[in-house]
Formats: structure tokens, sequence, C-alpha cells
């Protein structure tokens, strides 16, 4: 269909999902990357949001679908509606909260378990504003392996008002052990939040696109409706117009 | 005494032409005054008195002209003779809950000086505007607005009330030794609280200050609700001082209002049902009734976490008066019938097969509603809803689309539906798809907006789809794309904008003359209601304190008003009120309910002419103000 050269990028879409103990800012990593925008004491998230977002890499764009859960326990039994299908997830953990890397940590147990295989599954500890260790917090990127850092911080960090309560070696140990990408973010800088989806988007396998667009497409159709630019949507379009069909029929039927 | 000076009346046919209100059949100005009773109870007048009365409606109500110059409203249920002539209240004395309660029904508070009436309409020209003696005059002109005095923020016990909404702030690291008891200071100088527990005495919410902070006091509520639970006499409300306490019991939940601004029992317990509907809203009744049936002693604040806000918010618009809750009705947007029209067809025939319910909303009025033949919605499951969406800021803020499950607990209190709501964007009408390109950030808010606003400029426009089915968000999300694309090509999202920003209409564009300064108008068959902009009369000049004041007094009046109608057996049609700085008139017939304010000083029957005209024109607007039927499939 399109050139690869002069056409658009081929575009695809990824579905993405949050998961995370409530409050450890989930809904704010979301609105960082979509709209770079933050709020202080955002209200909890009730069900679930549903937002888009493009990520432009070099060799082509991915339109990330991201479903953004809320924590809170009466919620988690609704999650397998929200992974399932999904090509990518990101579990939230608080790094003031340890209690919250539990927690994270089931999440990332019961996607290996439930979630379809091959998921990206990213692990983020998030409100690295609130340690004080931001000005060295360049080095803490996906690869980094700060070593400086070691697990008796934790003990003794109230002294120095900083509020991290988990290390960032336990978590990357445990993200290594799990095969996960791992990033300690601040949702309210914006540090890191960008490069956790670039590189859930990177990470994504070519072939996964190509099958899971299929599976996802049925149910993402008619996402953008109007819009329609790029040979990439255009299978989206048809699906589409097959849409206004069915209630047309209906309403003649109500009639 | 002014004795010659019987009421402007109504039936003083020779003045003026006699207005249609209120309906009344045969009306002897010099006499009883209950001829035409037709049946109902007749008029008993306290021999005591010695002035005539004047009927009302010859059925329900009459008034008195007591010697002192003020005037008594009676209802005529029997027995009400007795108590009737000890009633001439003092001005600004308010109607409490136990005197309404009584086979006493209402009671109209006169000032002490007299208005000068229909005199006013002498005065009026333009000259001598500025001397001091037509200042003098001026006061007692009927054109003064109502709630003009400043003292009256004393009077009216609403001091402070512009701090209401504020925190109580987190105690200090280290207190000082006082700083709790200067927070229980605050906490209790705030005039309204809403407090839940359950029957074991955990505390699950309230609404102003942490629980560490008021523990004892819930122990003390808990203590005191729990000992009447036992001598099987449950208790329901008591009064201290000037706060009036109601209790609600709802299976293993107890509910406490406390509130020092005036409303009714059953006004307080209605508010407290909202907050428990909230409560099924989030966990459904079985739920409730299962957590507690297995461990009675359960804290409900961690299946109920992250609600707080939407507890907040609805317990806020109470505090700050919500014609909405007040009278259990919606607001629609006013637009026209063949565009309502047109509305409801788009929306009817992009609808998916999983729909239950559909909903356009702009600022927390309806503007249009498709629901199948055999169900309707609950406008209390509506309030819900509405105060999810547009008065607390969880959905709001994270833009996007949402898909939340939540039960409705009139429509059906043991399940969960499935919410879509998707707002549009208001800064781009012509392209409403939120999802490409992605919106712009939308302006930070510098602060949340006041709970329960109710702005007239606020303009978002939500859809709101509702299905049973948990996994439809797709087709709901198409349905909403093609509703948009559609709404958008035939101009009707445009419109709809246009009349969100309109606001709602001023009362001198409504009834132009009529010296009417605010109104709620309820259509009792629809279940909706209108009213005009709380500008200019109520505006107190912008934003900011002045104006949230403002708008309490008002509803404060309402509420009384409402109060008084609705007491138990005063079955009353008419009520005519003045106060020191306000007089106020309510009315309601099968077909409505209508509440309207004034300044002091206007007589009866330029008020009643002024009722009567705003009543036509909601008559003659029916099909705009209110949805009637909606889309039905």
């Amino acid at each position: 269909m399109a050139d690869l050269a002069n056409a658009p990028k081929p575009s695809s879409s990824v579905k993405l999902v949050l998961l995370g103990e409530a409050a450890v800012g989930k809904s704010s990593l979301v609105l960082r990357f979509v709209n770079n925008d933050f709020q202080e004491n955002k209200e909890p998230t009730i069900g679930a949001a549903f937002l888009t977002q493009k990520c432009n890499l070099p060799t082509r764009t991915i339109k990330f679908e991201i479903w953004d859960t809320a924590g809170q326990e009466r919620f988690a039994s609704l999650a397998p509606m929200y992974y399932r299908n999904a090509q990518a997830a990101l579990v939230v953990y608080d790094l003031t909260k340890p209690a919250s890397l539990v927690k994270a940590k089931h999440w990332v147990a019961e996607l290996q378990r439930q979630a379809s295989p091959g998921i990206v599954i990213a692990l983020v500890g998030n409100k690295l504003d609130l340690t004080n260790d931001e000005s060295t917090s360049t080095a803490t990127t996906a690869s980094a392996e700060n070593s400086s850092e070691g697990g008796a911080e934790s003990n003794g960090a109230d002294d120095s008002g900083d509020a991290r309560k988990v290390s960032t070696d336990e978590a990357k140990t445990y993200a290594d052990e799990e095969g996960l990408l791992f990033f300690e973010t601040s949702a309210k800088t914006g540090h890191n939040v960008t490069e956790v989806f670039t590189a859930i988007a990177n990470a994504i396998p070519e072939t996964s696109l190509k099958s899971a667009r299929g599976g996802a497409g049925g149910g993402g159709a008619g996402g953008g409706g109007n819009a329609a630019h790029g040979a990439g949507r255009s299978e989206e379009q048809r699906v589409n117009l097959n849409g206004p069909r069915d209630p047309n029929a209906k309403e003649g039927c109500a009639c | 005494m002014n004795d010659g000076d019987s009421p402007p009346s109504l039936s003083g046919s020779d003045l003026l032409p006699p207005p249609p209100l209120p309906p009344r059949r045969i009306v002897s100005s010099g006499g009883g005054g209950g001829g035409g009773g037709g049946g109902e109870a007749h008029l008993q007048v306290a021999p005591a008195q010695s002035k005539p009365t004047t009927a009302v409606t010859s059925i329900d109500i009459s008034t008195l002209s007591f010697p002192d110059g003020s005037r008594g409203t009676f209802s005529t249920s029997g027995g009400g003779s007795g108590s009737g002539s000890g009633h001439g209240t003092p001005p600004n004395h308010r109607v409490s809950s136990d005197l309404a309660a009584d086979s006493m029904s209402v009671m109209s508070f006169a000032a002490t000086l007299r208005p000068p009436g229909d005199l006013a309409s002498l005065i009026t020209g333009e000259f001598n505007r500025k001397s001091p003696a037509w200042m003098l005059l001026r006061s007692q002109s009927a054109s003064v607005p109502p709630f003009q005095g400043v003292r009256l923020d004393r009077v009216n016990g609403l001091a402070g009330f512009e701090r209401e909404f504020d925190d109580i702030p987190e105690p200090a690291a280290q207190g000082a030794a006082n700083d709790d008891g200067v927070r229980v200071a605050l906490w209790k100088s705030k005039m309204k609280h809403y407090m839940i527990l359950s029957s074991a005495g955990k505390p699950i919410y309230s609404r102003h200050g942490d629980l560490g902070l008021i523990n004892s006091s819930m122990g003390v509520v808990q203590t005191i609700i729990s000992f009447y639970e036992g001598a099987k006499d449950p208790l329901l409300g008591f009064t201290a001082g000037d706060a009036r306490f109601v209790i609600a019991t709802e299976g293993p939940l107890y509910f406490v209002a406390i509130s020092r601004l005036g409303e009714s029992d059953s006004q307080l317990r209605s508010q407290l049902d909202a907050l428990y509907m909230q409560i099924l809203s989030t966990l459904t009744l079985p739920t409730l009734k299962n957590i507690f049936i297995h461990r009675p002693s359960t804290d409900l604040r961690k299946p109920l976490e992250g609600t707080e806000s939407l507890l907040s918010s609805l317990a806020d618009s109470f505090t700050m008066g919500s014609p909405s809750a007040l009278l259990g009705a919606l607001e629609c947007l006013r637009l026209r019938k063949s565009q309502r029209h047109s509305i409801n067809n788009a929306f009817l025939k992009m609808r998916s097969d999983k729909l239950l319910y559909g909903l356009i909303v702009a600022g927390g009025k309806l503007v249009s509603v498709i629901r199948p033949r055999k169900h309707s919605l609950h406008p209390s499951d509506l309030q819900l809803i509405f105060n999810m969406l547009f008065e607390s800021g969880g959905i709001k803020s994270g833009g996007g689309e949402n898909w939340i499950p939540l039960c409705l607990p009139a429509f059906n209190n043991s399940g969960y539906l499935y919410m879509y709501v998707s707002f549009f964007d208001t800064d781009n009408p012509e392209n409403p798809s939120s999802t490409e390109p992605p919106p712009p950030p939308p302006p930070i808010q510098e602060q949340p907006p006041p709970p329960g606003s109710l702005d007239d400029n606020d303009d978002q426009i939500a859809i709101i789809l509702i299905s049973p089915d948990k996994e439809s968000f797709y087709d709901l999300k198409d349905m909403r794309d093609k509703v948009a694309q559609q709404l958008t090509k035939t101009g009707s999202l445009a419109i709809i904008h246009a009349a969100a920003k309109l606001g709602r209409p001023q009362v001198s564009s409504i009834a132009p003359g009529a010296q009417i300064s605010h109104f709620l108008y309820k259509s009792r068959a629809n279940v909706q209601f209108c009213m005009p902009s709380l500008e200019p009369a109520f505006g107190g000049g912008g934003h900011g304190p002045e104006k949230l004041v403002a708008r309490r007094k008002l509803m404060s009046l309402y509420h009384q008003l409402h109060a008084s109608m609705h007491a138990r057996h005063s079955h009353l049609k008419v009520l005519h009120c003045v106060g020191e700085d306000a007089a106020s008139l309510a009315w309601i017939t099968p077909v409505f309910e209508f509440y309207c304010v004034a300044g002091p000083n206007i007589s009866r029957a330029v008020m009643t002419q002024g009722a009567n005209k705003i009543i036509q024109w909601a008559k003659r607007e029916e099909e705009r103000l209110f949805i009637i039927g909606g889309g039905v499939f």
C-alpha cells in the first residue's frame, strides 16, 4: 500500500494497560505523557480511563491506546478486561511506599499468568521527586546500575529528608529477574516519563504489532473516526464503514 | 396600629385586575373567608382576633392582620385555630423544624415597618434622586433587592459561611499543645457536618476534620444512637443549641447530619439518603450487606476508598444549597423543541445495541436522554452521575474517555451498570473527537472550583452512555464517535455549546417589569425544574465569598419555603412570607411547584402578578425548558 520512503511511517496501535496500587501516580504518569501536564492532589480515577497518544520511533509510529485503571481494591476484578489482549503493561509502584511494590509484584505475577504471552511489562517506581537523589537521578535510567545506592538507604533515608523507602537496587534486581523493563520516574517533574513509553514502544516486537493489530483492531475500531490519514488506518476505516449500517438497520426495525 | 391598612389585598378588585394567583373561589374580604371551602376544612378564626382576615385561598389558607401590624397565616386544618394566633412571629424568626412538625403549618414574617407597598410606584420618579429624603424613602421602596442589610449576616447566622469549605489544616508536625484545640475549634465552627459510621461504631466518613481529630465525637454520636437503638426507639433527631442533628439508620450504617443552616428534618434526611445512595452506587446493596454480615466490625473505608471526594462534593452541594436536591428534580438545558428533537433523533439513530441509557449533559444540565420504553431514569441516580462528572474533579481532570462501573440504586440496587463518559472538547467544538489529534492540554486549574457551583457559564458537554454489559466499551465508544460526528455535521453541537454558554436567563428577560429577584419552577410531571440566573441579585458582585453567602441566603429562604409547604399535614397551596430582608412566595398546584423571592417591600399584589408572568412563561416555554418524554426506543 504505502511506500515506506515517502508515505507517513507505518503506524500501529498498541494496547497498553497501567496497573498498580491506588495513589501511586498512574493517572499522573499518563497525564504527563499525553498532555504534558501535572495536577497536584489529583482525585482518584474511578473505573478506568482510556486515552491515546502517539509515540514516534525512527522507523514507525506507535499509537498507544492506554487503559489507565483505578487502583482501588474493589476494581481489581475488572482488571482482566483491561489487560486482555494488551501488548504492554506498565506496573507502577510508589517508591516511598514499600507496600506498593509488593502490590506491583502481584500484578506482575498475574500478568505473567493470565495476560497474553509476550506482553511487554515495565516496572515503574514513581514519585522520584520526593527523594533527594534527583540530581543524580539522570543515571537512574533503564540501563543504569546505581551501585552507590545500597539497601541501607531505605532505613537511613528519613533524616536526610529523603522519602524513598524502596531502593533502586531492590526493584531493579526484581525487574531483572522477571525480565521487566525498569524505570524510576517523576510524573511531577516529567523525569523519565516519555522514556518509559519510548522504551516500551521499542521493546514491542515488529511481528506482534501485525498480529496484534488484528486482534485489537476489532475492538479499537473507529478510535479517531474522522481524522483518517495514512494508509495504516485504512483497515480501521473499513471496519468503521460497517458500523453505521447496523444502527440504521436497527432503526428500521424500531420504526 | 395600622388597622385600616389591611394587606393590599388580592381581593381588592378595584385596584388591580385580579391576578389569577391563587386559584380561589369566593373571597370575602371582610369575613372569615372560608365560605367556599367546598367540603374541605373551614377556617376558624381565633376569637381573640379583632381584625378581619383576608383569605388568600378560601380553601386552605388565610392571612390575619394582627393589631401590632404583623400578619399571620393559618392553615385551616382543624385544630389549628388555637395555636394560630400565637404565631405572629417576630421578624427574622426562622421556621424551626419543631414548629413545622406541629399542627401549625406556616407563618408569615412581617417587617416591623410596614412597606408602603404599591405607594412605592409614586416615588420611583427621577427627581430628587439624591436627596437624603430620597435615600430614606428609597429604603422603603418596593424595588429594594432582597438581602441588602449587611448586619443580616449575623442575624442569619451565616457569618463565616465563606470559610465553610476550607480544609481544616493538617496537624503541625510536632504541634504545639494547643494545636489540636485550634483545630477542634475550627471543626466546631463549621455550620454543616455529615458523618457516616457503622453500627459497630467504626467511623467511615466525615466531611470535616480527619478521623483522628473527631474520633471522640464519633464515639459520642455512636453511643447516643445505639442507646436509643437498644431501647427499640430509634433516635431520629435532636437539637443542641442552634444545631439540628438528624440521624438516619440504613442497615448497618448510621448517617448523621448536623446543621446550623436551618434546614428541616426531612430535607436533611433526604441529603443523608443521597449519601447513602452514593455508597450503594459504589458497592451495591448485596455487597454492603455481605460485608457486614460476615464481619460487623469491618472498616468500610477500605472498600469505599477513593470515593470520599464524591461524598464530599455531594455534601458540599447540599451545604451550598442545591435547588436540584431540594426539589428532587433535574435541570435541563433550554433548547428549541426542534433542536432537541434533532439531537434526540441523531442520538437514537446511532444507538448501539448494548445501550441502556444515553445522555447528553452540558454543565450539569440535561440536553438529551434516550432510554428503553420500559425503563425511566430516576432523578436521584442522575444526581449521583452529575455529581461524579461535574462536581468532583475525578473524571473531568483526567482527560480521555472513561469506563466506570457503577450501581444506580434507584434503578437497581443489586448490580452494576457500566458507564461510558466522554467530554466534548470545549475549546474546539468543531472537532469533537478527543482521540485524534490529541487534545491540547486542558487549562490548569489553579484551585478546584467551588463545590456545587451554580455558575451559569459552565459549558462542558459530556456524553454518557450506560450499558449493562461490561465488555461494551468499544461499542459505546464507537457510538459516541458517530453521534459526535452527526451532531457536528448538523450543527447541533454548536447549538448546545451556544445554549450552555448563554447560561440561564435573567428574570428581567423572562418577565419584564416583574420585581421578582429569583425563582424556582418545578414541573412535577417531568420531575424537572428551571430557574433564572443568580445574577444580578445574588451574584454578590462576581465570585468569591460574597457570592457564596448571597447564594446560601437565597437557598436558605427556599429551604424554609419548601419546608413550610411540605410540612406534614399542612396541605398548603400558597404561602406568602414577608421578612425584614426579603419577601417570598410559594405556590403548589398539581402541575408545578413555584417558589420566588423579591425585595422586602414588594406588595403581595405585585408579587403575585410577577409570579403569574413567570408561570405563564414557563407554560409557554415548557417544551424548551423541559425534556418531555425524551427519546424512547
